[in-house]
């Protein structure tokens, strides 16, 4: 009943009564299309200079950066960063490539999969892509990845492919729409830096409600 | 700049509060015209642009100084005036009538051949012989109006630039309202009056002697309030000083001319 | 909330004297403005953008209706619930059904300005649901019964002071000056509660046709937090958010946080597509969107269609130097600045909000910022006409404007009342040069001298010379 009278008003104002199949089809046509609007030429580089710029943005954001040359290296550069910060546990999700992994050097670091929970210390993820535009990486929803390892703990450690760093967002859809077409899954996160408000006299705090820190494992594939 | 066999003929946009408040714009504006080679016309048939109506929602009469204005002007090559919003808002008369009004297309032309007069000598003109001279340092508030929607910016300080013996000192937010707004500083005088105090304060920090302007209603506003906190500092229109009619005193000074005058 | 919106004038009045009103608003001033500079300087494409995001604003409104069905679909199609709402009071309603339905007793809340539009949080309460602001601003808001004063950053208008005061009323700690403190007290008071709400509600700051997503915008991570840990997620928007595709949306989002707070991305854009999936390890098992109508099907094709393409970024009351004075509280009610004055009689009708389309200068800051182009003054003075032609304006403005334009209609007339109103101002300024009180404006004279004329008029002046020739 609303729906009707609100669509209704809508035809009213435009002068019309349901829309035509001119129109109709001039509407499938750009949602099929897809196109691109303007894309700003920041990020349209050679590979090289997009993770140069991927690693500068997100730094500027405010994340940290570990650089490492194979996936092998990763539970070494998690062991120091947490034994460094005396965190006792990991929450992990449970990729294959995560749980390849040999995870000896946590020692007597628990590494644990599960859903976050509050008073979760450090979480460790894997992700989609890297976006080079803003330093941004897409992450989604998945069985071995709960969203909530991306928000609820302290710390988040996110693993990043190199060859998965594109220039910009528009790059990003496209590899979502390859794997997903467009049956998204129920989300699909765009994190830029760890969690922050100036909700107080403007002045900037970092550690609202999302991570406090953010650390980009970085491998270099 | 083609050199034309004869002058161009150019009608003078007095404006309501220059014909009250302080004809000497209204002359200088008509020096440098003709310092630039224009002759110059006044139509008698003018009063106001009609932005008072317009900003206070009366189309019709608006419409109707619209109508009057634009016949008044008709036939001049161009018309000028020493104001942003006034131009501005004989720009704004093709709202006023429809499409297929032979009233729009009138309007249409009268926007295309009116100008701001600064805009007018280096846009339109590529004029830039100031003769004048002004020993001081001055400040420039750019009005809404003519930054806005006619783009005067540059052009005032250029001209100034070759002004001789005066240093340009920009203030912080010159781009800001001044807060006269028309009606709004008489509707809304707490809001105008606080506007107008930060722009006096700012001007006041730019360290200069006088505080120039394109539009009469903002610097009635600011000199008013300058004088009212008792500030030194004098307020002039920017044409004062690009034709060298600085010799007279500053808005809202005292003048003890002004009795010989009743 | 209540509407205050016809004592805006007193409001401003109070405002303008309220000392740590007038010191937050300083830092507001000495922010937004410079960090969007900063942040267009770094994206040369910045005003090509807003270009073709006001074209595809205008494509969108076109086909409102059908991109607003595809949406639909596309969410049904993902086992989520859409509801067309055409009143704030079917919107309210419609929401405490799926609470109820779902039993719920606490209800997280991402920032969404359409609830205080439809006044959600009053109206749960009432019928014995709680909800709990999760945004830093709101939640502080909440303790103190307060409103936002701002559609991005809510409580601009406190303190520190009146933050610290806020928490160690409510939080039962000691009291502390550290922003840092502060925040860390508000993150574990809420944790729980996002915890263990039955129900998370928050807005969208675009809904995507294309895939039947809606999309949040934020830096906290309570948005998240919100649209992940309850049973049921509830996204509250309005009609005119639907975009055609995720390549649409990113044109928006690059415009949006650069013209709000000058970031060059926040930190948070969380797509939102349906309840939890098949193996899911977590997320709602419902996902409802709420599509509140509340007067904007009324605005399309008619006076005010432009202001549909308003995509709530800030930027017009940020930049704009009557918020700047009085703040946002002045405007009474959910959106002030310059949006405000042309969405709020809109929404509660002219008659209360007249003063707000009002207090403007048209100075054109706003209109020179909005990243969608809209033509904000040109939108106010349509209120002023509607106004003016519905006799709503003020007896002296009519009759004022009335006489003036007699005579500016006859130059002749005008001539002889100029000669002689000008002959009048130079005898009371005498030698002075400035007149101090003048009889019928008070308004400027109460707050500034009033400059003489300094001789007679310029056309006496010009004739006389013309006829010296």
């Amino acid at each position: 009943m609303s729906k009707a009278e609100i669509l209704g008003n809508i035809r009213r104002g435009l002068r019309r009564g349901e829309a035509n199949e001119a129109q109709r089809a001039a509407v499938h046509n750009r949602l099929n299309a897809k196109a691109n609007n303007l894309v700003p030429k920041r990020a349209q580089l050679p590979h090289t200079e997009q993770v140069a710029l991927f690693k500068s943005m997100a730094l500027e954001a405010a994340a940290e950066i570990i650089e490492l040359n194979e996936h092998s290296e990763v539970p070494q550069a998690v062991a120091d960063w947490l034994h460094v910060n005396q965190i006792k546990e990991l929450v992990s999700a449970s990729d294959a490539v995560l749980n390849e992994m040999d995870w000896s050097p946590l020692g007597d670091i628990q590494r644990v999969e599960r859903v976050a929970q509050a008073g979760d210390m450090a979480s460790l993820t894997t992700t989609f892509a890297g976006i080079a535009e803003t330093g941004t990486l897409m992450l989604h929803s998945r069985g071995e990845s709960p969203t909530t390892l991306n928000f609820l703990p302290d710390i988040h450690l996110a693993v990043l492919r190199r060859s998965t760093i594109v220039g910009p967002y528009e790059d990003a859809w496209k590899m979502i729409r390859e794997t997903f077409g467009t049956a998204l899954p129920r989300t699909v996160n765009m994190v830029t830096g760890p969690s922050r408000s100036a909700d107080i006299e403007q002045k900037l705090q970092m550690g609202a409600h999302g991570p406090r820190t953010l650390v980009i494992l970085l491998i270099n594939d | 700049m083609s050199v034309n066999s004869s002058p161009i003929r150019v009608g003078l946009f007095v404006t309501c509060l220059v014909d009250m408040f302080r004809p000497s714009v209204g002359f200088a504006t008509v020096k440098l015209l003709e310092q630039a080679g224009c002759t110059v016309e006044v139509p008698e048939a003018q009063t106001c642009c009609g932005q008072p109506a317009f900003n206070s929602g009366d189309r019709d009469t608006t419409r109707d100084i619209a109508k009057q204005t634009i016949e008044a002007f008709d036939g001049y090559e161009y018309v000028v005036g020493p104001s942003g919003s006034c131009i501005g808002m004989l720009h704004y008369f093709t709202d006023l009538f429809d499409e297929g009004d032979p009233w729009k297309a009138r309007a249409e032309d009268l926007k295309k051949r009116s100008f701001e007069i600064t805009s007018f000598l280096v846009d339109v003109l590529d004029f830039d012989q100031i003769l004048a001279s002004f020993d001081q340092k001055v400040t420039y508030h750019d009005s809404c109006s003519g930054l806005r929607q006619l783009g005067v910016k540059g052009q005032p300080r250029k001209l100034l630039g070759k002004v001789e013996g005066t240093e340009l000192a920009e203030m912080t937010e010159a781009e800001t309202c001044c807060g006269f707004g028309g009606t709004f500083c008489v509707k809304y005088p707490d809001i105008s009056n606080r506007m107008v105090s930060n722009k006096t304060g700012f001007a006041d920090e730019a360290g200069a002697q006088t505080l120039l302007g394109g539009d009469l209603g903002c610097l009635l506003n600011m000199a008013g309030k300058l004088k009212r906190e008792g500030k030194k500092m004098e307020a002039r229109h920017v044409v004062e000083v690009l034709a060298g009619m600085t010799d007279t005193p500053a808005i809202g000074e005292a003048d003890y001319d002004l009795g010989k005058q009743l | 909330m209540q509407i205050k919106s016809p004592e805006f004038k007193e409001n401003a009045r109070i405002a303008l004297k309220d000392v740590g009103l007038q010191k937050a608003l300083g830092n507001l001033k000495a922010g937004f403005p410079e960090k969007r500079a900063v942040a267009v300087q770094r994206m040369p494409e910045f005003h090509d953008m807003r270009d073709e995001a006001r074209d595809l604003k205008n494509h969108i409104l076109e086909n409102l209706d059908i991109y607003l069905e595809q949406f639909e679909s596309k969410v049904t199609e993902n086992g989520g619930h859409v509801h067309w709402c055409r009143t704030s009071d079917d919107a309210r309603k419609t929401i405490l059904d799926i609470c109820k339905q779902v039993d719920a007793k606490t209800v997280t809340k991402g920032k969404s300005m359409v609830s205080e539009e439809i006044n959600l949080n009053e109206y749960l309460e009432e019928n014995g649901v709680q909800p709990i602001e999760t945004d830093l601003g709101e939640y502080i808001l909440q303790l103190r019964k307060d409103h936002p004063s701002h559609i991005i950053a809510p409580a601009i208008h406190l303190n520190l002071e009146d933050v610290s005061e806020a928490f160690h009323e409510h939080h039962k700690k000691p009291k502390s000056d550290d922003p840092a403190v502060l925040m860390q007290e508000a993150r574990e008071e809420l944790r729980t509660k996002f915890v263990n709400a039955d129900v998370g509600i928050t807005g969208a700051n675009f809904l995507v046709a294309e895939t039947g997503s809606t999309i949040i915008v934020t830096n906290e991570g309570n948005g998240d937090l919100t649209q992940t840990l309850p049973k049921t997620h509830i996204v509250i928007t309005s009609i005119e958010k639907v975009v055609p595709t995720l390549e649409d949306m990113t044109l928006f989002l690059r415009l949006l946080a650069r013209s709000a707070t000058g970031q060059e991305f926040t930190v948070y854009n969380t797509l939102s597509t349906g309840p939890r999936r098949e193996g899911d390890a977590d997320g709602p098992d419902n996902f409802h969107v709420v599509l509140v109508d509340n007067g904007r099907s009324d605005m399309v094709g008619g006076e005010f269609h432009e202001m549909l393409r308003c995509i709530r970024c800030s930027a017009c009351m940020n930049h704009c130097p009557v918020y700047g004075s009085v703040g946002g509280h002045a405007y009474g009610w959910v959106y002030p600045g310059p949006m405000g004055s042309v969405l709020t009689p809109q929404m509660i009708g002219i008659e209360k909000a007249g003063n707000l389309p009002n207090a403007s200068t048209f100075c054109g800051k706003c209109e020179e910022v909005c990243p969608v182009r809209i033509p904000l003054p040109k939108l106010m003075r349509h209120w002023r006409n509607n106004e003016f032609e519905k006799h709503l304006s003020p007896k002296a403005v009519r009759w004022g404007i009335a006489g003036w334009g007699f005579f500016a209609k006859r130059p002749k007339l005008y001539r002889q009342m100029s000669n002689t109103s000008n002959w009048f101002m130079r005898t009371m300024a005498g030698k002075r040069g400035r007149i101090n009180s003048l009889p019928l404006a008070g308004g400027w004279t109460d707050f500034r001298d009033m400059p003489a004329p300094s001789g007679k008029t310029f056309m006496q002046q010009w004739q006389k010379k013309q006829g010296d020739k």
